[in-house]
């Protein structure tokens, strides 16, 4: 590269000025203009519902039946459809104290479990494994849950750190694999994940776990002392899981922004080269990296196990956290704030998605559709851009792979 | 006299090469595994018990083939072999026999495996194998959908969404319009979800595994919420006609390799085809020489003259059209009806077969072929009922493409432009 | 019966490269487009060849408007292009590249072979090329593969060929076969510009020479009438010092011993295959060789980043063979990679953290594990002023730099320590001549501390320029061996074919 002209052009940043202070903002990627955090993804939230809704409208079978004779108004029940399912979707995310809980409480592992895939993606990996992660660090602290006999301020703590240590496993298992023979840490988290799964159907069966006179992979219920407390009275399911998770958060924009090995992470994030230049154990970083975020989304499989009512564990604890981290991780660009109000809104989704399922008879699968439309257009701003004529250029589009390069 | 004196200096301190080292790992596992087998399958057979291959089915023209061996036998024999390999590879010598000796050494591994299982019973070993062609179809054909879309530097996760989508696709078309119309429509299904990859990647820079997970969870989420809004409503449109075999004449009715090969839906002869005219297009036509320059350099390429756009716009729809050509064979062909998810990961381990096939169509096949083993092998065992708990055996293939990927194959080298956004100026 | 340049320009996100550029080549006449790195002299002739659009003005072939959208319609106009970084697939065969794109063949698209061969055969013969179809492209030398390169051009009817700095990466009696070919296509008629940064070379060959700086035409020379200095004036915009200053080196004890190594490349070639040497403190020793004859992985494997099959490293006597990079950076040695943009910076940090970057692990700029921003800005806003890095602040991304300020941050982030040895790599690669002797005039300061110095570079000009002594790289091997101040380009040249060579 000799020439300007033959550099990739620099990324378009406002050249605003900042005062010295600005380094340290710049550094810890705070700071950055309000309307351009929020904008994008304002507008893919928009554009999600709408989509949304025309699918709502065109699954309406029974609708499509009075189609032939009365268009009109069979149109009109497609709009109705529309609306309450939509009227469902806010009552059940915001409509309540209850809804209010169940948002926050089903916020919880997301909010974990998207911070799990953030770190990956801020050191260059891509954690498609959550799911696996949740599992197994779910029935580590499910064993503790059932036969640890501690003091609730012990065995809470007991639990919890079990389910990191029993998610960091299974997420190191992926960086170390990648590490030591470069096999792409894609491929081997999906793979782990259905490993786990199965891992996990087998293990509710066994006598260590199945509850007593049961027939189905069902846990005993886990000792009192175990389970998450409530906050607000057995009533509301809201329990003290969200207190983790936010202290999570502090916890990993430390570690990103503020640490020394966070500096490595986001490092090797950008150019492995450049580290192992710069005498970073990329190796080793890619293993500790995984390991940190199987170990966050080892905590979410503790929220599943430990603070779940009835308090029996079911071999399908892990639901569909592992995708919902990923989708809420890039919504949230990967910063542990971002991922904190994603995980929030999307909490909010599920939760009233539950509600529009039971009232509306339009099943959660919707949430995940709109989700997979909300990442598609955090990705591509230019889309965004296209369709609202909106100058959204401040956003750049996310790289964040390359290739199977080992 | 100095040269020779730092020639011995040399020498003194000289290590390995990575193909060396490998070549030692394997040997060491081969040994492991020759030792297990002694000890499992050999001792764990009772002594003088016969296990029965049965190498024909009931509808074959030759009847009651088949193969009686002692297991305890086998297996010892089976054992001394692998072990043998095995310290033929930690000597490093040959080295280019390093993978042969791999593959040897679990196919033997399989073989008396399948002896011990079957130790005092039988087993239907060319039902296995048949089994294992089938298995293998929606693998290959993933891989070949792979290998198309990574010729030409886009990376394809999306697979696993193709496929279901257009079993999905598939089946409702087939149901409502014929079987012409759900084949028609599944490949549709996977020209467009190939053109969504197409179109996020190149027109918009979206990271191409985002794009490809997004694929994903797009299918999974509509073909779901559709199952549960429509499908569970209207049953009709999931009862596809089932496509049924076209046996082939005089071919069919060779031994072990008729029913294996020759006894098969559309599906299976349409992979064979698709296998052979990809590899013949790919290594001596223009369109496979266009492509893989866009694959390898897609600056090389440009300023030849060809457009790079095009050319990956092309292969991608192209592949994503392979993955409906699968996505019809699961709706249509086996179960004939579509259930949420039903493609359980297939997509993924096609992946995988492509890369330990070396992003090549016959290497596609020879992965596919193993994957296919492992599953038929856990079907059939399951069967037989011998203790393993069936999660374990199901937990089997997805083991395989971690062993896989994990480096089995040794160095592999993918397109060099592989998954990188090419951006003109 | 001309090809015109008129009027163009192009900007990129903060810069203009091209301003307002023209520009005309006759057939049979050789134009040298000279300027400095980054001056515009590339983007101009990507526009050229339609690789780039243009924001303003127009290209005219024969009096008629040239589409300026995509390399076919330049090619189909008769404009052709040897890429200074090659547009060859490497696992391509030499005929398969050159018929890329009007590949001849039979039904249903299968590429005939014998003419594809045949087509290359032609060309080979008619220029005198000595190029054989069948090679695998990665499997033949450099040299080799400009060859055929300028095949493709011709294959393509070529009337202007344009060279972006063929002589890059030629040796001194290479570059002599070269101009040989050139004036061969001159005496066909052909139309050829020809870029470079090399005065003496754009004297050698030009009926005309063309001046760009900034993006912007600077004027025109007669190459019969002009000298280096004038030229150098125009291409900087101010006289420029042509030599290094440097006084005698004395050199002190031994630093660096690298005995028998031997190293494979990505691909398990013994790419180092046993080079034995010693850099002593206060001196330099440059290593020249055409690219690809084992530096790359040699330095690598110096610094801990490749390891080796055979030998050993010393550095102060201590065996640092199997040292991770960091410990051996510890010892005191200065890195400055060959690839600043993928292995000497992480672009998208800042400034600052590009700074402390090999050294954030330890005091002042971390305790333990948290990492103390305050002191790492205030340390980078020194070494900025310090290292005369043009930026205007600390948290500004590396990317917004130029390349020699980028550069400047790497050399000031590996020289303010205590250096023992600096080992260098291309240290002025892709620099402006500003930046050059800056980066010069900072590495004979670290000799004349005491430091050793071991510089890689594939400019032969700079390795004569700074070393003391000299040594040249052939096939993994030390092919030769001289003194700085007595070796001639024509010794050292011959040495890096191969032939020749003080060595014993």
């Amino acid at each position: 590269m000799t020439d300007q002209g033959t550099q990739s052009p620099p990324d378009e940043r406002p050249p605003n000025g900042r005062s010295f202070d600005g380094v340290m903002d710049r550094i810890a990627g705070i700071g950055e203009p309000i309307r351009r955090a929020l904008l994008l993804p304002t507008l893919a939230l928009v554009l999600a519902l709408v989509v949304g809704a025309f699918i709502i409208m065109v699954t309406d079978v029974d609708a499509w039946r009075r189609m032939g004779d009365e268009p009109l108004a069979a149109l009109g029940d497609m709009l109705d459809g529309v609306w309450v399912a939509y009227r469902e979707l806010f009552i059940g995310a915001f409509g309540s104290v209850r809804a209010l809980s169940e948002t926050l409480f089903t916020s919880t592992p997301l909010i974990l479990a998207g911070l799990a895939v953030a770190v990956g993606f801020r050191a260059g990996l891509f954690n498609i494994g959550a799911r696996g992660q949740i599992f197994v660090g779910g029935l580590f602290a499910l064993w503790v849950g059932l036969h640890v006999d501690l003091p609730a301020i012990l065995h809470i703590p007991v639990a919890v750190i079990a389910a990191m240590i029993g998610g960091g496993i299974w997420g190191g298992l992926a960086g170390l694999l990648k590490a030591r023979t470069g096999a792409h840490e894609v491929i081997t988290t999906i793979m782990l994940n259905f490993v786990a799964a199965f891992f996990t159907l087998w293990v509710l069966k066994t006598s260590v776990f199945q509850e007593e006179g049961s027939t189905i992979p069902k846990s005993a219920p886990i000792l009192e002392s175990a389970r998450l407390p409530t906050i607000f009275g057995s009533q509301y399911r809201i329990n003290i899981g969200i207190f983790i998770a936010i202290a999570a958060v502090f916890f990993v924009y430390w570690i990103l922004f503020r640490s020394t090995i966070g500096f490595e992470f986001r490092a090797a994030g950008f150019s492995p080269s450049a580290s192992l230049y710069a005498g970073m154990n990329v190796a080793f970083l890619y293993t500790a990296v995984m390991f940190l975020s199987g170990a966050l989304s080892g905590l979410a499989g503790a929220t599943q196990t430990l603070g779940l009512p009835p308090y029996t564990v079911t071999d399908n604890f892990a639901g569909n956290i592992g995708f919902d981290a990923i989708a809420l991780a890039l919504l949230g660009r990967s910063h542990p704030f971002g991922v904190l109000w994603s995980g929030l809104l999307f909490g909010a989704l599920i939760a009233g998605g539950r509600v529009m399922q039971a009232a509306a008879g339009v099943t959660v699968d919707l949430v995940i559709v709109m989700q997979s439309l909300i990442v598609i257009f955090i990705a591509a701003p230019e889309l965004v851009r296209a369709i609202f004529k909106v100058k959204a250029a401040e956003a750049e589009p996310t790289q964040v792979t390359t290739g199977w390069g080992a | 006299m100095t040269a020779t004196a730092e020639l011995f200096e040399t020498e003194a301190r000289v290590r390995a090469t990575p193909e060396e080292r490998r070549s030692t790992i394997v040997g060491i596992v081969l040994i492991a595994l020759g030792v297990y087998v002694f000890w499992a399958f050999g001792l764990g057979s009772g002594a003088g018990l016969d296990a029965r291959f049965n190498l024909s089915l009931q509808t074959d023209r030759f009847q009651d083939l088949s193969w009686v061996v002692d297991a305890r036998t086998l297996s010892i024999l089976v054992a001394v072999i692998i072990v043998g390999l095995g310290i033929w590879r930690v000597t490093r010598s040959a080295l280019s026999w390093t993978n042969i000796s791999l593959a040897i050494g679990f196919g033997l591994f399989s073989l008396a495996f399948l002896a011990w299982a079957a130790a005092g019973g039988q087993f239907s070993l060319v039902g296995m194998l048949r089994s294992t062609v089938l298995l293998s179809v929606v693998v290959v054909l993933g891989a070949l959908t792979g290998l198309m879309c990574e010729r030409v530097g886009i990376i394809n996760i999306g697979i696993e969404g193709q496929l279901l989508a257009s079993a999905f696709a598939a089946v409702v078309l087939s149901s409502a319009f014929g079987t012409i119309a759900g084949l028609v429509g599944a490949l549709l299904t996977g020209g467009v979800l190939g053109l969504l990859l197409a179109w996020l990647t190149i027109r918009f820079h979206v990271d191409q595994i985002i794009a490809g997970v997004v694929i994903n969870f797009l299918a999974l989420g509509l073909t779901s919420l559709m199952t549960a809004r429509i499908l569970t409503d209207v049953q009709t449109l999931n009862a596809p006609e089932r496509i049924s075999a076209i046996r082939i004449p005089f071919l069919a009715d060779i031994p072990v390799l008729g029913p294996m090969l020759f006894d098969h839906s559309f599906f299976v002869y349409g992979m064979f085809i698709l296998l052979v005219g990809l590899h013949f297009g790919l290594f001596y036509t223009r369109w496979g020489l266009r492509s893989r320059s866009v694959g390898e350099h897609p600056k090389a390429a440009d300023t030849a003259g060809i457009n790079v756009y095009w050319v990956r716009y092309r292969n991608v729809v192209l592949g994503g059209m392979i993955a409906g050509f699968g996505g019809a064979f699961l709706g249509l062909s086996q179960v004939a009806r579509f259930e949420e998810n039903m493609t359980g990961g297939i997509g993924f381990i096609g992946l995988a077969a492509m890369i330990f096939g070396r992003w090549l169509p016959f290497g596609a096949l020879g992965a596919g072929l193993v994957f296919g083993f492992s599953r038929a092998v856990q079907q059939k065992v399951s069967i037989l009922g011998i203790g393993i708990p069936s999660e374990f055996l199901l937990m089997l293939p997805y083991i395989v493409v971690i062993v896989v990927v994990a480096g089995v194959v040794g160095k592999t080298r993918p397109p060099a432009a592989d998954g990188q956004p090419y951006i003109k100026q | 019966m001309t090809l015109e340049l008129r009027g163009i320009t192009k900007r990129f996100p903060g810069v203009v490269a091209n301003d307002d550029v023209s520009l005309s080549v006759a057939p049979g006449e050789i134009i040298a487009l000279l300027g400095e790195n980054g001056a515009g002299k590339t983007t101009l002739m990507n526009i050229l060849f339609g690789l780039y659009s243009p924001d303003e003005g127009e290209v005219l072939i024969d009096g008629k408007q040239l589409e300026l959208s995509n390399p076919s319609a330049s090619i189909a106009a008769g404009v052709g292009m040897v890429h200074q970084h090659f547009m060859l697939v490497p696992v391509f065969t030499v005929a398969e590249n050159v018929v890329l794109g009007l590949e001849p063949t039979e039904a249903l698209g299968w590429i005939d072979k014998d003419a594809a061969d045949a087509m290359v055969r032609e060309i080979s013969d008619r220029y005198n090329l000595a190029v054989d179809p069948d090679s695998m492209v990665e499997d033949i030398p450099v040299g080799v593969q400009q060859r055929v390169e300028i095949i493709k051009v011709l294959v393509r009817n070529a009337r202007y060929i344009i060279f972006d700095e063929p002589t890059a990466v030629l040796t001194p009696q290479e570059v002599e076969e070269f101009f040989a070919i050139v004036r061969g296509l001159k005496e066909d008629g052909k139309g050829v510009i020809f870029i470079s940064h090399k005065l003496n070379e754009a004297l050698e060959i030009a009926d005309r020479i063309v001046v760009l700086r900034d993006g912007k035409s600077v004027g025109e020379a007669n190459p019969k009438t002009a000298t280096e200095n004038q030229l150098a004036e125009m291409m900087v915009g101010r006289p420029v010092e042509l030599e290094v200053q440097k006084g005698l080196a004395e050199p002190g004890k031994v630093v660096l011993s690298v005995e028998n190594l031997v190293v494979l490349d990505d691909r398990d070639h013994r790419t180092v295959d046993g080079v034995t040497f010693q850099v002593r403190a206060n001196e330099v020793v440059g290593i020249a060789g055409v690219q690809g004859n084992g530096q790359t992985e040699l330095v690598e494997s110096l610094t801990g980043m490749r390891p080796s099959l055979a030998g050993h490293v010393f550095v102060d006597g201590v065996d640092v063979t199997e040292w991770s990079p960091r410990a051996i950076h510890k010892l005191g040695i200065a890195h400055i990679p060959e690839d600043r943009q993928e292995s000497g910076l992480v672009l998208q940090f800042t400034v600052a953290e590009n700074m402390v970057l090999d050294s954030y692990y330890d005091r002042p700029y971390s305790r333990g594990i948290q990492m103390d921003w305050d002191v790492a800005a205030h340390s980078s806003e020194r070494l900025v002023d310090e290292y005369d890095v043009k930026t205007s602040r600390v948290d500004v991304p590396v990317s917004d730099l130029s390349g020699g300020n980028q550069q400047k941050v790497i050399v000031a982030r590996e020289f303010d320590r205590d250096v023992k040895l600096v080992v260098a790599s291309q240290p002025t690669r892709g620099v402006d001549v500003g930046s050059i002797e800056y980066i010069h005039k900072r590495i004979i300061e670290q000799r004349d501390e005491g430091a050793a110095v071991l510089i890689v570079s594939s400019e032969l000009d700079e390795v004569m320029a700074l070393s003391d002594r000299i040594l040249v790289m052939f096939k993994g091997r030390i092919a030769g061996e001289f003194e700085g101040a007595t070796a001639t380009t024509t010794e050292v040249g011959l040495a890096m074919l191969g032939s020749g060579g003080s060595h014993d």
